[in-house]
């Protein structure tokens, strides 16, 4: 009995002494299928690293951008790890508000990391995040509609045939869409597309003195396509339509053509959830010959805010999360095609992935046919392919997208959004102190 | 005739309350119906029929574990509510029986703190909290969600109390009764109705309130809705167990409201038919 309560005792207290010892780090992340599988698998990281305990932190994508960024302005040191986006990462490494990556071990192999993507993530060629996936967009397209309508798609589409396509492969009686394109107003929403979609017409946000450019033909050509194509071939209410409801119509087989993030590839390849999961061809997002595509970059990615007491223990998370091993952990317990997608080059170099994700060679096309640095046919001060890598977009950008969405809503002419965006972009850039 | 033409209008007067009642309740009902379909179901469009999987509920479970968020919404709820009453009965007291010129501007002012748009403190907030060391506390949580609920609390409190005749406290008085007597033995007894629905709405209000709960926490004080925040997904569709999260989440403020929907209607009406 006696010894019995010593052996109890004796564990009680080395349990406390391991329990004071280890290190706990906190890690704000976002809700969507490979971060919520990174979260069961870290057994794996808290067996090699028995000293660190991980919290997890899961917010929506808009409340977790704007709790990180309280946080980390205000250095309130509320998490160790934070998941932010390709837009952050270069406004807040400027701003000293990051720690840059440089102890990420030796068999990381940073050169690994997709070029396009790590330029996404790097400052002064330092690199300030770490990619946990990554995307570009493309076309996805039904290839049963395609063959109906007596066409084929190519490797690199234009708009034209874009249009084309759609026109033909439009069937309101049975209710099928030509094509399903974002509508729903915000940055990240319908801007993401747009933005992109007017880099192919060669559109541009600002000029090289950050004058804004919406009075300019390219964007009218822009926006009038985007309307008029919509308007033949789009479905009822699209201008309510983000990810998720373009996502819940090509599932259901209500789209003929879906150009969207190419992280959607493995949804609608999913015969558990998409009724037309066998029938889902690929294709570089469209262009207009001008030597851009209409197609976006962005990164989910780990980043460690400077205002964290555990860089170490942070870092050595960072470093697990985003390496090779990780996705060899995913393959052996999920299967390959479960694999976050989009951050190494080894990963497309490798059979298996191929072999199991028949989207795989196109998405590695599309990164790599984004460049954030020179994301426009004329010249621009600014980074960023989808975005303008500066404080004051999202606030902007979400305000062009509600002019840009009730355009398509039938609210507003496109005239009448163009003259209104340019009006709120010059009144931003001036209050900015961006314009002379 | 008379009689037949009150019925009448009674009938329809029930029918158009139940009609407005379903109506409000409806995407609460929707929610639920909807947490017990697969989520493939869940995007096939409008169906009140589910299969009746309880898939989404055990997955939520297992993502995100339930019961500490639970806890929390209790702890936070009720502890705020506690708080609340305590500083509001000796308020809501000295402003119902011994009121000055300034009364009616200070109830006011202290309503018109809640016009004020909540991000616009924002910062202020998260930076006293940063500096006191309150950040992702329950302590510190419960006494903002006071504050944010006092000014309501003060005044449903001042309406109960102004129904009470300010006689019965002076007879308390001539008796010898002190002031902390007057308000434990006289005054508070005499408004347990006004009070309970107080505290009721006020454990609503907290139970349902996510801009700072979510704002100001992380890992240990976070309640039910950061819970339900964390299912909310930009991309890939998890209508399912969004739902399941938000049934779960609702659920006990529901019941509690179902049992107690007579003293709440009591409360709510008290002084309003004079």
């Amino acid at each position: 009995m006696k010894l019995r309560t010593l052996t109890l005792g004796l564990l009680s207290a080395s349990a406390l002494a391991f329990a004071a010892h280890a290190e706990s780090i906190t890690i704000a992340t976002v809700n969507n299928g490979d971060m919520v599988r990174m979260q069961k698998l870290t057994d794996d990281f808290t067996k090699a690293n028995p000293d660190i305990q991980l919290n997890w932190v899961t917010l929506e994508e808009n409340v977790l951008r704007e709790r990180v960024t309280t946080d980390i302005a205000t250095k309130g040191g509320q998490y160790d790890v934070m998941t932010i986006g390709t837009y952050e990462v270069p406004i807040w490494a400027k701003q000293n508000w990051l720690l840059p990556l440089d102890k990420l071990g030796d068999d990381y192999d940073v050169k690994d990391i997709i070029p396009a993507i790590a330029g996404g993530l790097s400052v002064d060629g330092k690199l300030y995040a770490a990619p946990f996936y990554g995307e570009s967009s493309f076309v996805m397209y039904r290839k049963d509609l395609m063959d109906k309508a007596g066409l084929k798609m190519p490797d690199a589409p234009t708009w034209d045939f874009i249009k084309q396509a759609a026109d033909k492969m439009t069937d309101r009686a049975n209710g099928v869409n030509g094509v399903c394109l974002r509508g729903k107003a915000g940055w990240g929403e319908n801007m993401a597309f747009l933005t992109a979609m007017s880099n192919s017409f060669g559109a541009r946000w600002f000029d090289e003195n950050w004058k804004p450019q919406f009075d300019q033909p390219e964007w009218k050509n822009t926006l009038q396509f985007y309307v008029d194509l919509m308007k033949a071939d789009g479905p009822e209410g699209a201008s309510s339509n983000g990810f998720n409801e373009n996502l819940a119509l090509f599932q259901q087989g209500k789209c003929g053509m879906w150009i969207d993030a190419t992280v959607a590839a493995s949804f609608v390849s999913d015969p558990k959830a998409s009724q037309v999961a066998d029938k889902v061809g690929y294709a570089l997002a469209p262009d207009n010959g001008l030597g851009k595509r209409g197609n976006w970059l962005w990164a989910w990615s780990l980043a460690i805010p400077a205002g964290t007491q555990k860089a170490d223990a942070a870092e050595k998370f960072v470093s697990w999360a985003t390496s090779k091993h990780y996705a060899e952990l995913v393959a052996s317990k999920e299967g390959w095609a479960n694999v976050p997608p989009g951050t190494r080059s080894s990963l497309y170099a490798n059979a298996e992935y191929q072999k199991a994700a028949p989207f795989a060679k196109m998405t590695l096309d599309s990164i790599n046919a984004a460049d954030p640095t020179h994301p426009t046919v004329k010249p621009v001060p600014y980074v960023g392919v989808q975005f303008v890598a500066i404080p004051e977009f999202q606030g902007l950008g979400t305000t062009v997208g509600q002019l840009f969405s009730a355009a398509l809503a039938g609210q507003s002419s496109v005239d009448d959004a163009l003259k209104q965006a340019q009006d709120a972009a010059t009144a931003t850039m001036t209050e900015g102190g961006y314009m002379k | 005739m008379a009689r037949s033409v009150t019925t009448r209008h009674k009938t329809i007067a029930t029918i158009a309350a139940w009609i407005v009642a379903l109506l409000i309740f409806f995407p609460i009902l929707y929610t639920i119906i909807t947490s017990f379909k697969s989520e493939q179901e869940a995007i096939q469009g409008f169906s009140i029929i589910p299969s009746g999987t309880f898939e989404s509920y055990s997955e939520v479970q297992a993502q995100n574990g339930y019961f500490k968020f639970f806890f929390n919404s209790v702890l936070l709820s009720v502890g705020s509510t506690i708080l609340a009453l305590l500083v509001a009965i000796p308020a809501a007291w000295s402003m119902a029986f011994s009121p000055t010129k300034r009364t009616k501007d200070i109830l006011m002012w202290m309503l018109s703190t809640k016009m004020m748009p909540a991000v616009a403190v924002l910062f202020p907030i998260y930076l006293i909290f940063r500096d006191t060391g309150l950040l992702d506390s329950r302590i510190g949580l419960m006494v903002m969600l006071m504050l944010i609920n006092l000014p309501i609390v003060v005044w449903m409190l001042y309406t109960y109390f102004r129904e009470i005749p300010g006689e019965i406290l002076e007879a308390a008085r001539m008796d010898g009764a002190s002031l902390w007597n007057e308000i434990i033995y006289v005054l508070t007894p005499m408004a347990v109705p006004g009070i309970a629905s107080t505290m009721l709405l006020n454990i609503i209000l907290a139970w349902n309130e996510a801009f700072w709960t979510i704002r100001l926490t992380t890992t240990e004080a976070a309640p039910l809705t950061a819970f339900i925040s964390s299912f909310s997904s930009p991309q890939g569709l998890f209508w399912a167990k969004l739902s399941a999260a938000s049934t779960l989440a609702i659920a006990p403020i529901l019941i509690m409201g179902w049992f107690s929907q007579k003293q709440l209607v009591r409360g709510l009406t008290f002084g309003a038919v004079k």
